[in-house]
């Protein structure tokens, strides 16, 4: 019932994000998931549970389901063109996201998400990007106040030192990299207790990467964060435990979840074993 | 070793061997063809352009003449009266009002309802219903004015009115700019990247609200050039005004108030170059002012689009 009340009530209210610094993560849990684009059915019968403040990766080959998977977990895969629909529960705290009377803007509130292609606004500046999803559902803020959360936004992004000097430059004028770090610094800045990235280093060089993997580290004591990759590497380094998917014999669905350390030495699923070994996929 | 390679290359392309003889031959008519058909293409493009600037310049240059002649015919120093006044002084001022009120009118009429219904085409629009809308938007784009000006004269000015009025002649326009606008508005927005929708509702934005404060931001400069483009095709327009405005020569009233309503018959500038056009040469006055006309109407609609590309400096999806 305490996730209910958090659904329904959790607004951005901006002053929070500096009361709370140590902001703790919400587990969440899917249960018998079925994600449908009309009758085709893409990913089929997932059953997995992402820790609290723990990095959760799903890997798998191209077009295995996982993108569609990520974005029923704030209902994105909603909005997606091509009739989408969603069958079973994902829960945060017990509160299903797919209960009746449940509003999946509220949701997307709860549950932010980072996208493969850096997306910031570009008609607005680096600030009004992070202070984007406050402004746009009707936040008033102080100008001081917007200050302080861009800042400290910004920086736990990353990117403070970057960006400091040209606040008001539009969003569109900083690199590839610098880019997805703000839309990171823009996803946080609206508090989310859980951060959903699919595939956020695949458009950026190995740099970028490196610093994308940093900032996960650090931002996993605050949030509960799941990351989609096709990167195995990226997989092992960043995550604490791994969803392994395919769709080779039918729709999408979960070969193998455990922690990371386990799956990427002793996989109990041959297909996984070939898959980390690079023997397909 | 470059430069050795350098001569290896060139000596690849230099023509050998006993059918040197036909290959070149070969390249020679090659070449000719390129030259004859860049030649067809460049003169294509010349006479497209060329006939343009011709009707252009004749029209600057007769209109400006216009601007000296009195309502006797003779001609004088600049008149200024022309812009103001009513013909038997001089002047073709109630037309320039008249169609600065039906154009206005028309293009608030149409503004709204085209830029909402390309909302619903690009944003919403998805099934049977949307098709329907789309292909009825269609059609009308291509319905000859004539037909929408029978049709406003009709049911407005017959039926409901009774009488000829700025306002059907407005609303008649309004019939021919809206579906221009919601087509434009909807090919605009569906430019606009759908990772940005994607942005705003990941961060708990509603959709509406989304629509309106990132999708039509990205897009305004787009929305305001199809709207533009609608103002300068309804300004235009000649035969449903004939059917619905009237088109009288003098004001309506002594003040300026009373000049803008729009329950009465008015004037317009398309209406004034067909009548005027349509005298006998020595009428001097009639004839030049349709000349005016002509270059009023022009440059109204050039100040529209130098307005609205001003406006818009600067702002353009990436």
């Amino acid at each position: 019932m305490q996730a209910q009340e958090e659904i329904n009530t959790t607004t951005p209210v901006a002053g929070t994000v500096l009361a709370e610094t140590a902001v703790k993560g919400k587990g969440m849990s899917v249960r018998n998931l079925n994600a449908y684009y009309g009758n085709y059915l893409a990913v089929k019968d997932v059953n997995m549970d992402m820790e609290p403040n723990k990095v959760t990766a799903l890997i798998g080959p191209s077009g295995c389901g996982k993108s569609t998977l990520i974005r029923t977990l704030n209902r994105m895969h909603e909005v997606t063109p091509g009739s989408p629909r969603v069958e079973g529960e994902v829960s945060i705290d017990g509160q299903n996201i797919y209960a009746a009377g449940i509003d999946p803007v509220r949701v997307r509130r709860l549950i932010g998400m980072v996208f493969q292609k850096p997306n910031p606004f570009p008609t607005m500046s680096i600030s009004e990007n992070v202070l984007a999803g406050i402004k746009l559902n009707g936040g008033r803020i102080g100008r001081k106040e917007g200050l302080e959360i861009v800042e400290q936004s910004l920086r736990q992004a990353a990117l403070w030192d970057e960006v400091k000097d040209r606040l008001s430059r539009s969003g569109a004028s900083l690199s590839g990299g610098q880019q997805q770090r703000l839309c990171i610094a823009r996803t946080i800045a609206v508090q989310p207790e859980i951060v959903l990235m699919d595939e956020p280093c695949s458009a950026l060089d190995p740099i970028a990467t490196l610093k994308i993997e940093n900032l996960i580290e650090e931002l996993k004591s605050q949030y509960t964060i799941v990351i989609v990759t096709h990167n195995m590497q990226q997989a092992s380094r960043v995550s604490d435990y791994t969803a392994f998917m395919l769709a080779t014999d039918g729709p999408g669905h979960l070969i193998e979840f455990g922690p990371t350390s386990r799956i990427f030495t002793k996989p109990t699923e041959k297909r996984t074993e070939d898959y980390i070994t690079g023997r397909f996929g | 070793m470059e430069s050795q390679n350098t001569l290896r290359r060139t000596n690849a392309l230099e023509v050998t061997g006993k059918n040197s003889a036909i290959e070149r031959a070969r390249f020679a008519t090659r070449r000719v063809v390129n030259l004859i058909m860049a030649g067809l293409v460049g003169l294509a493009a010349l006479l497209a352009v060329g006939l343009l600037l011709v009707i252009l310049y004749y029209v600057v240059q007769r209109g400006f003449e216009s601007f000296f002649v009195r309502a006797d015919g003779t001609t004088g120093p600049f008149n200024f009266n022309f812009f103001t006044a009513t013909p038997s002084e001089g002047g073709i001022g109630p037309a320039i009002l008249g169609t600065l009120i039906v154009v206005g009118l028309g293009a608030l009429i149409a503004i709204p309802i085209g830029v909402l219904a390309g909302v619903y085409l690009s944003e919403y629009g998805r099934g049977r219903f949307a098709f329907a809308v789309r292909f009825i938007a269609d059609m009308l784009t291509g319905l000859p004015s004539i037909i929408v000006g029978v049709f406003v004269a009709t049911l407005l000015v017959r039926n409901t009115f009774g009488h000829y009025s700025g306002l059907a002649g407005g609303i008649a326009l309004a019939i021919i700019m809206a579906p221009i606008i919601a087509r434009t508005v909807e090919e605009v927005l569906k430019l606009v990247p759908n990772a940005l929708r994607e942005a705003s509702l990941a961060l708990g934005v509603p959709q509406w609200k989304t629509i309106v404060k990132v999708v039509l931001p990205s897009a305004i400069s787009g929305i305001i050039t199809g709207v533009v483009l609608s103002i300068a095709r309804a300004a235009g327009e000649t035969a449903p005004l004939l059917l619905t405005i009237l088109g009288i020569e003098n004001y309506n009233g002594n003040n300026f108030i009373g000049r803008l309503n729009p329950m009465v018959p008015v004037g317009s500038l398309p209406t004034t170059i067909y009548t005027n056009a349509g005298y006998p040469p020595n009428e001097v006055f009639r004839i030049s002012s349709a000349w005016g006309a002509s270059l009023i109407l022009i440059t109204i609609i050039l100040i529209f689009s130098l307005l609205a590309r001003w406006a818009t400096r600067g702002k353009k999806v990436r």
